[in-house]
């Protein structure tokens, strides 16, 4: 409360012009994915022509389903392993290798996306895999498990372990105390967690684009080789459709990670 | 003390299948991309010569040790094209982690001095453009950044330039995109430190009669370096390797690192050379990298 006193006018200036620059291009894209003009910079009032035009285009349709489907299942698998990574590394102590696991768990958050893509495509091409669905599915696993970790991770550790300790004085063991006191009460990260890795994997363009085939593009994949072309009205309503879903996911996160909040802990920050 | 070490056994085993994954599709692929960087090129699928069979036994491998060679390592090194590439990464990662650090304080420290309720606000509304996606929020930026797209009519209607501007495919575009781009990467660290630190003491330094700019450079600044160092650690990394960006709004003349290597592995299909340029690039990003762990490892035991 003794804060509100300190805000200057510089203050106020800095966060307005930060906020307005985060968020006016997408607004501007919005907006003009309603213009009922062929040319993009000429507003000729709102229509729903664009969004139409991205319905009945079949190659966008099926990039999308495949984009859907690939983030669905490398979500979920993601949300598994990284979840599983958490409690080693905040509740395993030390084990062998450690060092070692926790570094290839930071690894692909920093790494620059073109050294993951191009290694994974030797590894596939190596092992003659098929590129397609499961090979992207895959690389967006091993990427997007990396951030379900980090953000599960941060909630464990905030975590008071006196409650486990409890669960187990009173005869759980310690899979079951996990299962019935833990897990519920991480549960809020957990979904953040698929949310994050869903989102992520939706949005690659490199990584997908080293690791799928012929034939099997994704939505990113598209979207950037229509745009290098140059800016079509329809690659606006389709990111518009993107970014209305996304919209969607972060509300539920945010109630997700608000009712952890209400259950008495600090929510992770993601 | 004794029931934590019972439950760290049965979370051991929870990092198998995790740890097995990131070996298997983390770990071992580096294995490939160092054989490929030193084998030759072939005109073939895939197109590069293998260097050694492993199903052939050791004496195929011995053998192919001493044909192993590190022509694309010095192709590399001899060709300008490689090292104006390395060269045009790191000036563009460093001149945009500054420009990041420069815009994206202040806003951190507008947001560390709000009130509580506030300041979650705000911390929400800068995440959520680190939701939406990369690509679209570069698009974006080509609809405004265009020829006749808004920059440009609001630069003409308010006069300050009488006919329209070049900014697609210049350096000032590309700079605009990655400080868009990253800007969350950089406030939140850098709040999450702000946040933490005690009013009272840039109180105690105005008592004692330092003016506002001293407070801030003798008080405030120190104390936030360890979130000013996460930032640029989070920043500068990722941008060495960019390829989107620079791609879609800088000019084509001088390429990035992330480009070249793109470039040769998608059009010029010479995956050996590809492989070599991404394996200097990460011995190049090793060392923010060692250091940004060493950093963490540092603020984690200060935390403690």
């Amino acid at each position: 409360m003794r804060k509100s006193s300190r805000l200057s006018r510089f203050n106020i200036a800095s966060l307005t012009l930060g906020l307005a620059f985060l968020y006016l291009p997408i607004l501007i894209l919005v907006i003009y994915s309603f213009n009922a003009s062929r040319l993009v910079t000429v507003w000729g009032g709102w229509s729903l022509r664009w969004y139409h035009e991205f319905f009945n285009d079949r190659a966008m349709i099926e990039a999308a389903w495949m984009s859907l489907e690939v983030a669905m299942s490398s979500a979920t698998i993601a949300t598994l392993l990284g979840t599983l990574a958490a409690v080693a590394l905040s509740r395993g102590e030390r084990f062998r290798g450690r060092t070692l696991f926790s570094g290839m768990l930071y690894g692909p958050l920093v790494m620059p996306e073109v050294i993951t893509g191009l290694s994974l495509l030797l590894l596939f091409v190596a092992l003659n895999a098929e590129r397609g669905f499961w090979t992207v599915t895959i690389a967006h696993t091993t990427l997007t498990m990396c951030f379900v970790a980090v953000v599960v991770q941060s909630r464990l550790g905030s975590l008071d372990r006196s409650l486990e300790e409890a669960a187990m004085d009173l005869g759980c063991n310690p899979v079951r105390a996990f299962v019935a006191v833990t897990l519920p009460l991480i549960a809020p990260s957990i979904v953040a967690g698929w949310m994050l890795a869903f989102t992520l994997s939706l949005d690659d363009l490199v990584i997908a684009s080293f690791t799928t085939g012929p034939g099997s593009a994704t939505l990113p994949i598209r979207i950037y080789s229509e745009v290098r072309l140059g800016v079509k009205p329809e690659i606006n309503a389709i990111c518009t459709l993107v970014i209305g879903l996304i919209a969607m996911v972060i509300v539920i996160a945010s109630l997700a990670s608000k009712l952890s909040s209400e259950q008495g802990e600090s929510a992770a920050p993601l | 003390m004794s029931s934590r070490r019972i439950f760290a056994r049965p979370a051991r085993f929870a990092a198998i299948a995790p740890y097995v994954w990131m070996l298997l599709f983390f770990l071992v692929p580096f294995g490939f991309v160092l054989k490929i960087s030193l084998s030759q090129t072939a005109i073939a699928q895939p197109p590069y010569e293998p260097v050694f069979d492993l199903t052939a036994g050791w004496a195929a491998l011995s053998a192919a040790f001493s044909a192993l060679s590190l022509d694309n390592f010095r192709l590399l090194a001899s060709d300008d094209i490689y090292v104006f590439a390395y060269v045009r990464s790191l000036t563009v990662a460093i001149t945009a982690t500054a420009l990041l650090l420069l815009i994206g304080y202040p806003i951190a420290y507008g947001m560390a001095r709000l009130q509580t309720r506030w300041q979650a606000v705000t911390m929400v509304l800068v995440i959520v453009p680190f939701w939406t996606s990369f690509l679209i929020r570069i698009y974006a930026w080509i609809n405004v950044l265009q020829h006749d797209g808004l920059l440009n009519q609001i630069l003409l209607a308010l006069h300050l330039v009488s006919q329209p501007v070049v900014w697609l495919s210049t350096d000032s575009a590309m700079y605009i995109g990655i400080v868009y781009s990253y800007l969350p990467f950089m406030i939140l660290p850098l709040y999450a430190t702000l946040a933490k630190m005690e009013p009272v003491l840039e109180e105690a330094a105005a008592d004692l009669g330092a003016p506002p700019w001293q407070v801030f450079w003798l008080v405030t600044f120190p104390l936030s370096l360890p979130g000013v160092g996460a930032g640029v650690l989070l920043c500068f990394i990722p941008i060495v390797g960019e390829f989107v960006i620079p791609d879609l709004l800088a000019g084509s003349n001088s390429l990035m690192i992330g480009q070249t290597l793109w470039l040769e592995f998608f059009t010029n299909k010479d995956w050996p050379v590809a492989s070599a340029a991404a394996i200097v690039l990460l011995a190049v990003l090793l060392v923010p990298l060692l250091l940004y762990e060493r950093l963490q490892k540092r603020q984690l035991e200060q935390g403690r």
